[in-house]
């Protein structure tokens, strides 16, 4: 099954400079755990123990995964899945 | 250095100013590689707070891809502060995620003055850089 993923600026050290990588599983979850075997590191700037990490943005097609189900977000074949990094700050 | 024309440099403060005392963000936009900041794009901050800013996702995704279609990537990405001055948080910091942006900071603390200054962030070490004012 394959998922197009892709990959902001800087992420692009884990992939080689590829903008896109193709990846699969059954859950984003899944997917991420995939990535790794090819893209060692990339996953860690995804999630860590709480689940996908605040920094960055994860898309399935045109929704924000965190609206449907965060890493047990289920994917199918032909799905893209969009990483780009949050932009937010503060003074605080 | 930032080169940066007055016009867009007037409207990144107009909209911190009408977005006072929240936090103001937004993007100017220019061609991949060109370091021209052209197209500006205002942003709604997800959080509406005086204290932190946020792109809301939908929004930035429909950017984002915008951008990529016109081979366009964000050249500044500006926000204001509005109690302290015009210099990265910590948060600002641990949050900058684009090594060829130009992390452009307004303080509105000061009615009459505003402070524009601009950034490099990279490794989460913060660079001052001079702006120009160019002509269009």
């Amino acid at each position: 099954m394959a998922i197009e993923v892709r990959i902001p600026t800087i992420l692009r050290s884990y992939t080689g400079g590829a903008k896109s990588v193709e990846g699969s599983g059954a859950t984003l979850g899944d997917l991420f755990a995939d990535l790794e075997a090819r893209h060692e590191g990339l996953r860690d700037r995804l999630v860590d123990d709480a689940g996908l990490r605040r920094f960055v943005n994860v898309y399935l097609n045109d929704e924000d995964v965190r609206f449907i189900g965060g890493l047990q977000t289920r994917l199918t074949d032909g799905d893209t899945v969009t990483v780009l990094p949050a932009v937010a700050g503060g003074r605080s | 250095m930032l080169t940066i024309s007055a016009r867009l440099r007037d409207r990144i403060i107009a909209h911190a100013r009408a977005d006072h005392p929240d936090e103001a963000c937004g993007v100017i936009a220019g061609p991949a590689g060109s370091d021209r900041p052209e197209r500006f794009i205002q942003m709604l901050n997800a959080e509406r707070s005086p204290t932190f800013y946020r792109f809301d996702s939908m929004e930035q995704l429909r950017v984002w891809r915008e951008m990529d279609d016109r081979d366009e990537e964000p050249v500044v990405i500006y926000h204001s502060h509005t109690a302290t001055e015009a210099y990265p948080s910590r948060t600002d910091i641990s949050y900058a995620s684009e090594p060829a942006a130009h992390y452009v900071l307004v303080s509105t603390r000061d009615p009459d003055l505003a402070e524009f200054r601009s950034f490099r962030i990279r490794d989460g070490v913060v660079a001052e850089e001079d702006v120009l004012i160019a002509p269009e």
